[in-house]
């Protein structure tokens, strides 16, 4: 039922508000000035703002470019425009009081109204810009729609305003955008898969540079560690320990400058070279030398190739259980040696060059003993080089002495577990790859280790490796 | 888990009042019960709430399995009659909810005593095979579905995301206003568990009291649909109300009001 009051009131509020003041009053005055100019005499400018003039609410309701309609709170069209019955391609007696805005709609547009356009316009008052669909006698059109409430004095609703543009161009943008958006979210999961086989690809190459288990050791706990720093990088750090005759054991762990498939070729060559030079002559002077020659040859020109490394060679006495160690050290952090009694000694390699800059090279040889409770430990300088407290400075060799002395006396495998702690204890910090090696003499007998809480007796040792990854 | 926190309980009214559990349908949130509030406080203790998902509810605690059947909203509905440890309730369920009530109120255990079912309709989709008419054709139907994927008329389920920018204080004023928000995600299985499911199987087992609220006209609830439901359910009431469309209680608050209490009165009568 359309209440006639309330149609009219609608007609004289359509006609005020398409229709505000300024428009009317106040031309633009410089615009109208230029056009003047550039019609070089402004008889057409004057008709322009003549029919600006005489341009009446009611037509410029009636012709404005979008559809208005008001309707009634049950939506029941009470005055509807030109435009808007053109695109419907209706008359006015066949909509106004006879049809509502949702019969006006699609299927779809009024599911949309009923569950959402009715509901939000009643609670806030307007609704902005939602999308839905004109049904046509031959077809849709896409519309955006807009709508305010008049209520009366006392804030009861009276009618909709409801404004409608035309939204074919918009609508098949945003066909396109999403098109665009599918395409794109698909190929970020082809991308992702990608890299997740990458990444298992480069876990196994990285896993095949560095010993599956280490070798048992007579007398020895043994214990090894490594974190690459990126799933998406190979590391360059190495390490292994294998044995070269019936009493002895070498041992070696360094360091490739750069990273990734190059680093990984040369760690590859450094580490097969190791262990051939060992067999040939195990003195670990001699190792070095040859891999430095190898390196040197097969890395000159313009891609010079080099490493840090630490190479050794061990030899438990089972009579004493004491263990003899002879290494050699081409530019790389020394080994520490903790103690039993928390004394913490470097071996020093005083000259040894970076394996493979230079076509000669000396290197030097150092040599300890290991006693029951002592442990020697090798690392790269990812530890040393981490970013640690407040200041982001370097975590430093002397925080590391001090770190494994408070230890002591500990087992190979306790100081690496205590070590990776630490490591993980940086976070971000950590930023390199880091590699660990423990050789270490166990306590024998119960009780003669103040403090210690892992044993092994003379006849048993323990191994330990482990690989780490931080995403 | 905090059902109180989860589903933005809200409780209002007479607290000695008898209890109307007011569930609201697909497109909005509690914030639909606004203008009958009013209507009934003085005489029942109302109990509002959000789905999870929806409105001001916990968004973490919703997952697309569960809410993406209509059993998932039934045990929103009996957490919290559980939770309030609410007996003899009346639920009243607009839209969807009407089915969502039906599911909760014939459940082992259920709290529920007597239901109104606002405007029901147990299977949105025709069946033109067996000369149902729901009011709405498949292709209807998909479209509403494929306007969720990213329609820029659901403009307010995006809002929150914009909430607490430093360089817009106006923002915040502004999205106080925002009624029924919800995110495209939690929308979508909504609108599949609405307008997919057909629940006219699940009418014959309501015995409790119950009420059909309908509208003269109705394009999402057709009349024969409403009829439909009443002959189903075994003594239930159907009232018309003079009013149309599919929101009664925003369009016509008071006869919505004036046909709860009626109900009401015979309910407790018995």
């Amino acid at each position: 039922m359309t209440a006639p009051g309330e149609e009219h009131e609608a007609v004289k509020e359509a006609g005020a508000s398409a229709l505000p003041g300024p428009e009317t009053t106040r031309p633009p005055a410089p615009e109208r000035d230029d056009r003047r100019r550039a019609a070089g005499g402004g008889t057409a400018t004057d008709a322009a703002f003549t029919a600006l003039l005489e341009d009446s609410a009611e037509e410029l309701y009636e012709k404005a470019p979008c559809g208005y309609l008001s309707t009634l709170m049950d939506g029941t069209v009470a005055r509807v425009n030109g435009t808007l019955l053109e695109w419907l391609g209706l008359t006015r007696e066949e909509v106004v009081s006879r049809l509502t805005f949702p019969d006006l709609l699609t299927g779809s547009g009024k599911l949309f109204y009923e569950t959402r356009f009715f509901p939000l316009l009643r609670l806030k008052g307007e609704v902005n810009g939602m999308a839905m669909d004109l049904s046509l006698r031959d077809g849709r059109l896409p519309v955006m729609a807009s709508a305010t409430l008049k209520t009366s004095a006392d804030g009861q609703p009276l009618l909709m305003r409801i404004t409608l543009f035309d939204a074919r161009d918009r609508r098949a943008y945003e066909a396109e955008l999403l098109r665009g958006k599918k395409a794109a979210d698909e190929a970020r999961v082809r991308a992702e898969a990608d890299r997740t086989r990458l990444q298992s690809a480069l876990a196994v190459l990285q896993r095949s540079l560095l010993p599956d288990d280490l070798p048992r050791v007579p007398g020895m706990e043994v214990a090894s560690y490594y974190h690459t720093a990126s799933l998406d990088q190979l590391g360059g750090d190495f390490y292994d320990l294998f044995q070269v005759d019936g009493s002895r054991w070498a041992f070696f762990l360094g360091d490739v400058c750069g990273k990734g498939p190059e680093a990984a070729a040369v760690t590859s060559l450094v580490r097969y070279t190791l262990r051939a030079a060992a067999l040939h002559d195990s003195e670990p002077e001699a190792a070095l030398t040859t891999l430095n020659t190898v390196l040197y040859e097969r890395y000159t020109g313009s891609d010079p190739r080099y490493c840090t490394a630490i190479f050794g060679v061990l030899r438990p006495h089972p009579d004493t259980g004491e263990v003899e160690i002879s290494l050699a050290s081409g530019g790389h952090p020394p080994a520490l040696v903790v103690r039993r009694d928390g004394e913490v000694e470097h071996l020093r390699t005083p000259g040894g060059l970076l394996v493979g800059i230079l076509p000669t090279a000396n290197f030097t040889t150092a040599g300890t003993v290991l006693r029951a409770g002592d442990t020697l430990l090798l690392h790269t300088d990812g530890l040393t080089e981490a970013r640690t407290g407040a200041d982001r400075g370097l975590y430093g060799d002397a925080a590391l002495t001090a770190f494994a002395g408070e230890r002591a006396p500990v087992g190979a495998s306790a100081l690496v577990e205590s070590l990776t702690e630490l490591l993980h204890g940086f976070g971000a910090g950590l930023d390199d790859d880091t590699a660990l090696l423990a050789l270490g003499v166990p306590v024998t007998g119960a009780g003669t280790a103040g403090g210690a809480t892992r044993q092994a007796d003379a006849a048993t040792d323990s191994r330990s490796n482990s690989h780490e990854t931080t995403a | 888990m905090d059902v109180r926190r989860r589903n933005n309980v809200v409780v209002t009214g007479r607290a000695d009042g008898p209890v109307l559990l007011l569930a609201h349908g697909f497109g909005c949130d509690q914030s639909m019960w606004r203008l009958l509030v009013p209507a009934l406080s003085d005489r029942f203790r109302l109990v509002l709430f959000d789905y999870t998902g929806s409105g001001g509810s916990d968004r973490g605690a919703w997952n697309a399995q569960r809410y993406g059947s209509l059993e998932g909203y039934a045990a929103d509905v009996a957490e919290i009659c559980e939770e309030l440890d609410l007996r003899d309730v009346t639920l009243v369920g607009h839209s969807v909810s009407a089915m969502v009530g039906v599911l909760a109120a014939t459940a082992e255990g259920s709290r529920i005593g007597a239901l109104v079912l606002l405007v029901p309709n147990p299977r949105y989709l025709d069946a033109p095979e067996e000369g149902y008419h729901g009011g709405f054709s498949a292709t209807d139907i998909d479209e509403l579905l494929d306007s969720l994927e990213a329609n820029p008329g659901w403009p307010q389920w995006l809002a929150p995301v914009v909430i607490g920018d430093p360089g817009r204080p106006e923002l915040t004023a502004e999205l106080e206003e925002v009624f029924c928000a919800a995110d495209p995600e939690v929308v979508r299985a909504f609108a599949r568990a609405t307008f997919l499911t057909d629940s006219r199987a699940d009418l014959a087992g309501v015995t409790i009291p119950s009420l059909i609220v309908r509208t003269a006209q109705d394009a999402i609830a057709p009349l024969g649909v409403s009829r439909l439901v009443h002959e189903q359910i075994a003594g239930s009431r159907l009232v018309t109300l003079d009013a149309t469309g599919h929101c009664p209680q925003l369009s016509a608050p008071e006869a919505t009001a004036r046909a709860l209490r009626e109900f009401a009165g015979v309910v407790n009568r018995r």
